[in-house]
């Protein structure tokens, strides 16, 4: 796995101290919160309803056991706890101490994390498909990538104060894990007729306020070119990106205005005078980042298979964890495993101190040291033999976190919504919990099949409500929580933006509102083979709004 | 009716100005402005906290009295006041009543 060079431990060392001096001269009161605040932004620190929040970055949302022990140790020490995963691959930390913050940043600078570009207009953690490296149907791992636009962007003088900030995710497979349509940048890693590897490059989506799905304005970029491709672009977003209104700042606006062709040569232009200079990645250096994210050899475990096959003889609920939570690894003895964060009735998302802290003894003991951060905020061990999956599952049970769940639809997204967020207009958490424990038997969820149910709790949609199959997004109707029902979205290779299905829900009837069209679904798909989503997209809204709102559906 | 809220610089603690003249850390004892001399005060006693760092996001926010006790009108005050709707444990609903009522 990458390990940080000097430069980066130098470079975190030094901002740490930066920070601790500025939280210091802050607390004497020397710096004015005026003043402060794009500090201690810069580093991560929010101001929320009940306290600070601490955002740490895990660059495309790689981990270790010695790092996610860092991370339980933060949670006991300095928090509540326990700590919430986001959307982005990162964890937060919901009741920090201003004070206490150059302690936890030393303690993350200890095991080469860091907050920095967890916040503010510059180029955020860069996401990556949570099973690279691991699945079967990867054409090669996107990280080093990750990792080549995390070294180039981190501080990057000519990208920290872009008209907003700015999000890049890279998948290595056809099957999009890593929502690329719905980013500022998304990058696929591909293969060309002569077996080179290269990008498509996907330009300006994103949700928000003003949901897009990007545009692709390259098929093919050679791999060579990555940087200085992606130089251009935020060159010609940085320059004309519009600084006039927060709303219309992201550069899916200036793609949508400027039109895709013109934006397109524009970009090319750009290029054309930046491509063959120091921005060409030598071959060497990505050979050599690649080197830090080899695999870990793994021995052959022939018996495996027959391992499994008794025990799922032996267990049914370890049966059923196996067809939902255990994904089909490039190497026929592995398997990669989906840790649930979301048991039933369960805040999605949060892992206690003591959970983070066993599963690093999991990931160590069966799983070679690695540990992903999905960004439907769930943790994954990529590698894992499949003559160890009893064992995993026996340690997952003890912990409570072996709920068979992955992709049915309580393994929700919802983001902090009200119950912590600053700018919640209602609240995301009690939602989630409401649907799944409604949902709660297994037996129903498989029957439903795969659903991707998403929570956000203001337009900002961090909760990914746009592109859930099915989306809730809270807002604030006359001081009160209502709840917005849209259909159809998707985050995959076939990215849609759902739409809002009509008039909202009350908190006390979204969870009927959610059966309602999950029962108008069972009614109207083909078979069980077909899917929620596909279903949706053969029939279109017509008998879900008829459902939910009868007569009055008519009627509009 | 509004009353005064703010977070604790040092620690982000979410507290109200009370009728004994101090952020408190529960909004029970907070001191109400009923008319707009009363929220001017208010005001400038906010100001005054955030210019000599004891507090930060200084806001006058909406209450009424509920069976005398105050009840922010929004939401979101009531959950700054209480604390996370999902989780009693935390926040001031997880104070024991001695320690909220003092
Ligand atoms: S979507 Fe809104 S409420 Fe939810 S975390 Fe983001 S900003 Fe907060």
């Amino acid at each position: 796995m990458y390990r940080y060079d000097e430069f980066d431990h130098d470079f975190v060392k030094a901002r740490v101290a930066e920070f601790t001096d500025q939280v210091e001269r802050r607390l004497a009161g020397e710096i004015t919160e005026d003043q402060f605040r794009p500090l201690r932004l810069m580093n991560g620190v929010y101001l929320q309803l009940h306290a600070y929040m601490l955002r740490v970055a895990i660059p495309y949302g790689t981990l270790n056991s010695r790092q996610l022990r860092m991370l339980a140790h933060i949670a006991r020490k300095y928090d509540k706890g326990y700590g919430h995963f986001t959307t982005r691959q990162n964890i937060q930390y919901n009741w920090p101490a201003l004070s206490d913050m150059p302690a936890i940043l030393a303690d993350l600078a200890s095991v080469e994390m860091h907050a920095i570009q967890t916040s503010g207009n510059c180029i955020r953690n860069v996401t990556a498909d949570h099973f690279a490296a691991a699945a079967a149907d990867e054409v090669a791992d996107p990280r080093p990538y990750a990792e080549i636009l995390r070294q180039w962007s981190s501080v990057h003088p000519e990208f920290s104060y872009l008209p907003r900030k700015f999000k890049i995710a890279v998948t290595g497979a056809e099957r999009d894990r890593a929502a690329i349509q719905v980013h500022d940048i998304g990058l696929h890693l591909k293969k060309n007729a002569a077996g080179e590897l290269g990008f498509a490059v996907y330009v300006g989506g994103g949700q928000g306020r003003t949901p897009m799905i990007a545009k692709k304005i390259r098929d093919f970029l050679p791999e060579e070119d990555l940087l200085s491709y992606t130089t251009a672009i935020l060159r010609v977003y940085n320059l004309n990106g519009r600084r006039d209104n927060k709303y219309k700042a992201r550069i899916k606006i200036l793609v949508h205005e400027t039109g895709v062709e013109e934006l397109t040569r524009q970009v090319e232009a750009e290029w054309e005078a930046l491509k063959d200079g120091e921005l060409k990645l030598p071959e060497a250096d990505v050979r050599a980042i690649e080197a830090y994210f080899a695999p870990p050899a793994l021995v052959a475990r022939p018996e495996g298979d027959e391992a499994v096959k008794t025990a799922r003889l032996d267990s049914r609920s370890f049966g059923e964890w196996l067809d939902q939570n255990v994904l089909t690894h490039k190497n026929p003895d592995y398997a990669a495993v989906t840790i649930s964060l979301k048991g039933i009735g369960e805040v999605p998302g949060d892992a206690t101190d003591s959970q983070m802290e066993a599963v690093a003894d999991i990931a160590e003991k069966y799983g070679f040291d690695e540990l992903r951060v999905s960004h439907e905020q769930n943790l994954i061990l990529p590698h894992v033999a499949r003559a160890d999956l009893k064992a995993v599952y026996d340690a997952l049970v003890e912990i409570d976190l072996a709920t068979a769940n992955s992709n049915l639809i309580s393994d929700i997204i919802a983001c902090p919504g009200l119950d912590y967020c600053a700018l919640a207009n209602a609240r995301s958490i009690p939602v989630a919990q409401q649907i799944s424990l409604r949902f709660a038997s297994l037996e129903r969820q498989r029957d439903i099949g795969e659903l991707k149910l998403k929570i956000s709790g203001c337009i900002n949609a961090c909760g990914h409500h746009h592109v859930g199959h099915i989306g809730i997004l809270g807002v604030e109707k006359k001081g009160a929580e209502l709840y917005q029902v849209t259909l159809g979205g998707s985050g995959d290779e076939h990215t849609s933006i759902g739409e809002i299905v009509g008039r909202g829900f009350g908190p006390e009837e979204i969870t009927d509102a959610i059966e309602t069209v999950v029962d108008t679904y069972l009614r109207i798909r083909n078979d069980r083979t077909e899917k929620f989503i596909d279903a949706y997209r053969r029939v279109g809204a017509a008998p879900f709004k008829e459902a939910l709102y009868g007569s009055e559906a008519k009627a509009a | 009716m509004k009353i005064l809220t703010a977070n604790r610089l040092t620690d982000g603690e979410a507290v109200w100005f009370s009728t004994d003249h101090r952020w408190a850390e529960t909004i029970d004892h907070s001191e109400i402005a009923s008319d707009k001399a009363g929220e001017e005060r208010l005001e400038a006693i906010g100001h005054a906290g955030l210019a000599n760092n004891e507090v930060v996001d200084v806001n006058l926010i909406d209450v009424q009295l509920v069976d005398g006790e105050i009840r922010p009108t929004r939401l979101r005050e009531q959950i700054r006041a209480a604390g996370p709707t999902n989780r009693n444990d935390l926040g001031k609903q997880a104070r024991p009543a001695v320690s909220r009522a003092a």
